[in-house]
């Protein structure tokens, strides 16, 4: 079982992020549970949801507790959140941000832990350009997918088309194509180096 | 056909798909996105004939199913917690007058101190009701207790509240298997009214009933809940011949055969207490679940079948019964009475919300095991803050808001995950 | 020796026996077929103002549907009086939910009727004022807003007379009641409290809100016919005496309504949409005393020192009721 773990702040689709990502793995025929942290929280506070990704029956109900895998969708939470908490030691983490991991302060943090699964994405950026509006969730779960090869890209537009029509799907999916590809490149030159 | 669909959008299409002709809704979270899908529904015609009636409290809510079940209309409602707790004069009312109402709870806790999420504090509080009461262990059981639940309301002339836990189960996106409109048809007939008013032959309806026979009327809703133990388990078995799955009925055993110790529980915490008993099977643990699906009517002699071999049952439940301890646990034991033997073990978890680990169930189960457990446990209690509070109200008179206190002691939460 | 006055009927007026009117204007009593909503044998007290109104409010609205009504009944007397079982008084489907929440078991009742389609039958909903303007006022408004087809009738004895008459939001000031006592510097009910719910019901827009006494039985049974040629939610407010709770003689329930309409204490009127259309004229404006007198939860205004102040602020809002409905005029508003 495959345990993610998102935290953002109310407004940046965190909730929405996670169900997103259990429909795309539903697609891939695998069961998924997405649940959020269901809190009464207002835009702007800060907020967590739970995506769980397995190849039977998911039963378990616990919150996140040690996750595989974090996505950041706002950098302002480091500051305020625990957002690593329980984090496995090998496992994945992608940050929304236009800066570098040591520019925000988290050399300590990377250090030790596999390079080829820590990754920054501009993905508000990303939102805004291809929709109109900082939203970073749809780039930062293509992003995730390119990252961790936990779903495929196709199973994200699939998703994003049955979640939105017209323009709002045709930007998203821009958005999550621009951001897996983006990922994929980062990735490349990180194998590579 | 199988939906990844938040728990809620299951629910609300299920109830839909049951031909429900009034629908009455009033928002309280965690049920308002069910009741928000069937107006939508409703008003975009896929769902017709049915009136949908944005009502001014749940206790207009419950007021209107009132009147539109005794006019042969199958009706329909949902609410949590406050609200419940809102309605509740209407609920003895709904089914003292024996109409067939159903209605989901979103399982909630109740203020004060306000409180959103789940435990089951509120439904339990209208044990006495005269309301069946059905307890989903996940989406896929709650979507498909409410097709069951018509059936039996309305075999009976009762009403049920099919309890899913809130958030928990409701705000959950997971796996189910929607069925179609020919199979519910097929399994549900259309609402045949015991009562109706009607010009055709008017019937008066309400007349107070004095000691003369008021024992009676009573005793025969009790009579009729007696009957709901043999029916619900014939409807789950119906309801796998048309669905195949045997979701419903009156408890469900896992692991139980040999097991020296039993977990009892009801809703969304078997899914944890399932994982964690398998963990522990691994372990060479002889542990068992039996899940209560149906805590009105209970189900008696099911649960002395299935501890009839134990050694000792943790009772772990989502509800106080402040000043006694369990409220689920109370209703085991009576049913266990004259069992000397049996340990029996209560334990408070999860109130408002709290989580319910399987760190924390693996502790505690070892603990029932070697019997070392306190009769009466509160799960996660945090110690430390109980005690600063208990040692400030000694010290001073007027001590303040004791929940403001201990939040004040526990300082932010939004740092912490869970 | 015994002798019988022969009484001359004439066709100018409205005695409901009244055979020499056309028939088309003669009272729903007058009629053989009349429905008897309320039949007789129901255990209302001698002078019972609400089962008199109820009773014509019943039968008239049974005439307009021909037949086809269905009424939810808010707890109370008419309750109680009426379904002593195995004895029903009711002639039509009758349901008794709750003290507060008619209104709503009567909009369940319609969307029913609805989705069954059965747009003939009609919806009553009745209570007291107790279950009307206190605890049934939610889901009252409820109601209202969603101009759901229902007629809310409520029959306003103003006081709590089920329980042993207290005090409602209806009572109106210096009336003594069991939780109003005659006692203290400011005896009975206080003044500046309580509501008008007629006035509320137009405030909501609704197509159609009325009031009338016992006192006019032809008017009563006009507005309710009128009533029901509307579809959503309307309301009937009557003034129904009670010699218990009043303390007035049984015979004099009438004469009570007819004076509290006399001098101007309960205004007369029909509204549609929130405006005012009519209002029953008085035939002279009557000062309040003479309404005040006979009955006894006033009885500590007068005696040997009157409380003239307080008969003073009592006529005061009279008065204000005859400029506000207009009743001294002749002409509709």
């Amino acid at each position: 079982m495959f345990e993610l773990r998102i935290h953002g702040r109310g407004g940046q689709g965190v909730v929405t992020a996670t169900e997103m990502m259990s429909v795309a793995a539903f697609a891939e025929g695998r069961h998924a549970q997405a649940f959020p942290s269901f809190g009464s929280e207002r835009t702007g506070a800060p907020v967590v949801a739970f995506c769980r990704i397995a190849d039977k029956e998911i039963r378990l109900r616990e919150p996140i507790m040690e996750p595989d895998a974090i996505i950041i969708q706002d950098p302002t939470l480091l500051h305020q959140v625990d957002v690593f908490a329980g984090l496995k030691k090998n496992g994945y983490m992608l940050l929304n941000t236009n800066r570098s991991f040591e520019a925000l302060g988290l050399g300590d943090f990377i250090a030790g832990r596999p390079a080829e699964r820590l990754c920054t994405l501009p993905a508000t950026e990303i939102g805004l350009k291809h929709i109109g509006r900082p939203i970073p969730n749809m780039p930062l779960i293509a992003g995730f997918a390119a990252l961790s090869g936990l779903i495929r890209l196709e199973s994200v537009v699939k998703a994003i088309g049955e979640k939105f029509s017209g323009k709002m799907a045709e930007g998203n999916i821009a958005a999550a194509s621009e951001a897996y590809n983006l990922i994929k490149t980062r990735m490349a030159e990180v194998a590579h180096v | 056909m199988f939906k990844q669909i938040e728990g809620s959008k299951a629910v609300a299409e299920a109830v839909a798909l049951c031909r429900p002709e009034v629908i009455c809704a009033y928002p309280i979270s965690p049920q308002t996105h069910i009741v928000e899908a069937l107006g939508e529904s409703v008003k975009s015609g896929a769902l017709t004939p049915c009136e949908f009636i944005n009502v001014e409290s749940e206790f207009a809510a419950m007021s209107v199913a009132i009147g539109a079940s005794a006019t042969g209309a199958r009706s329909y409602t949902a609410t949590a917690s406050q609200g419940l707790l809102f309605m509740v004069e209407a609920i003895y009312n709904a089914s003292g007058l024996g109409l067939p109402i159903v209605m989901t709870v979103a399982n909630r806790a109740i203020g004060a101190p306000i409180n959103i999420w789940n435990d089951h504090s509120d439904s339990l509080s209208q044990r006495d009701s005269g309301w069946m009461q059905l307890f989903a262990e996940t989406n896929q059981e709650a979507l498909d207790l409410h097709i069951q639940a018509f059936k039996l309301a309305e075999e009976l002339s009762l009403p049920v509240m099919v309890c899913m836990d809130g958030f928990i189960l409701t705000h959950a996106y997971e796996r189910v298997d929607m069925p179609s409109q020919q199979q519910v048809d097929a399994y549900l007939p259309p609402y045949e009214p015991r009562q109706v008013l009607d010009p055709r032959e008017p019937v008066s309806i309400g007349a107070m009933v004095g000691p003369e026979a008021f024992m009676e009327v009573k005793y025969l809703a009790h009579a009729k809940q007696m009957q709901a133990l043999e029916r619900i388990p014939q409807l789950a078995a119906e309801f796998k011949q048309v669905f195949g799955r045997g979701t419903g009925g009156l408890t469900h055993t896992y692991h139980g055969e040999d097991a020296e110790t039993i977990i009892i529980a009801m809703g969304s915490v078997l899914g944890t207490v399932k994982d964690t008993v398998d963990e522990m099977r691994d372990g060479g643990h002889k542990i068992g679940v039996l899940g209560i699906t149906s805590y009105r009517p209970f189900p008696v002699a099911q649960v002395r079948e299935a501890l009839a071999h134990c050694k000792r049952f943790v009772v772990l439940e989502k509800s106080l019964a402040v000043g006694m301890g369990g409220i689920l646990a109370t209703d085991v034991r009576m049913a266990m009475s004259g069992r000397g033997s049996l340990r029996g073990f209560t334990v408070v978890a999860g109130l408002g919300g709290r989580a319910i680990t399987r760190k924390s169930l693996h502790k505690l189960f070892r603990e029932a095991e070697q019997e070392t457990l306190q009769p009466l446990t509160f799960l996660d209690l945090d110690w430390n803050v109980v005690n600063k509070q208990l040692a400030r109200e000694r010290e001073v008179r007027r001590s303040g808001p004791a929940a403001e206190n201990i939040l004040r002691d526990i300082g932010t939460v939004a740092s912490k995950i869970a | 020796m015994p002798f019988q006055q022969i009484k001359f009927y004439q066709t100018g007026t409205f005695t409901v026996g009244n055979r020499l009117l056309n028939p088309e204007d003669r009272s729903v009593q007058s009629h053989q077929d009349r429905s008897n909503a309320i039949n007789s044998g129901h255990r209302a007290c001698q002078g019972c103002g609400e089962a008199l109104g109820a009773r014509y409010a019943l039968d008239t609205a049974l005439e307009a549907t021909n037949s086809q009504l269905i009424a939810a009944n808010a707890t109370g007397c008419l309750e109680v009086f009426t379904t002593p079982y195995p004895e029903t008084s009711w002639q039509l489907p009758w349901i008794h939910s709750l003290f507060g929440n008619t209104a709503a078991v009567a909009t369940g009742i319609a969307a029913a009727l609805k989705v069954k389609g059965r747009r003939e039958v009609r919806v009553i909903a009745q209570g007291g004022d107790g279950g009307t303007t206190d605890i049934g006022f939610g889901c009252l408004s409820g109601m209202f807003e969603r101009n759901d087809d229902v007629l809310y009738i409520c029959y306003d004895n103003e006081a709590y007379m089920n329980t042993g008459v207290q005090r409602s939001s209806a009572t109106p000031p210096a009336a003594r009641t069991a939780t109003t006592m005659p006692v203290g510097p400011n005896p009975g009910n206080e003044f500046g409290q309580g509501k008008f719910v007629p006035a509320i019901a137009m405030a909501h827009e609704i197509p159609y809100v009325a009031t009338a006494t016992v006192a006019d039985l032809r008017d009563l049974e006009a507005k309710v016919r009128r009533a029901m040629e509307f579809r959503g939610a309307r309301y009937i407010h009557i003034l129904v005496p009670c010699p218990l709770g009043w303390g007035t003689a049984s015979h004099d329930t009438i004469r009570m309504a007819r004076l509290a309409h006399e001098t101007g204490l309960f205004p007369v009127f029909e509204a549609e949409r929130g405006e005012l259309v009519s209002a029953l004229p008085m035939r002279m404006q009557l000062p309040v005393e003479e309404y005040l007198k006979p009955q006894k939860r006033f009885a500590h205004l007068f005696g040997a020192k009157p409380k003239l102040d307080v008969i003073a602020r009592i006529q005061q809002r009279a008065d204000r009721n005859i400029r506000k409905y207009g009743m001294l005029k002749e002409e509709v508003l």
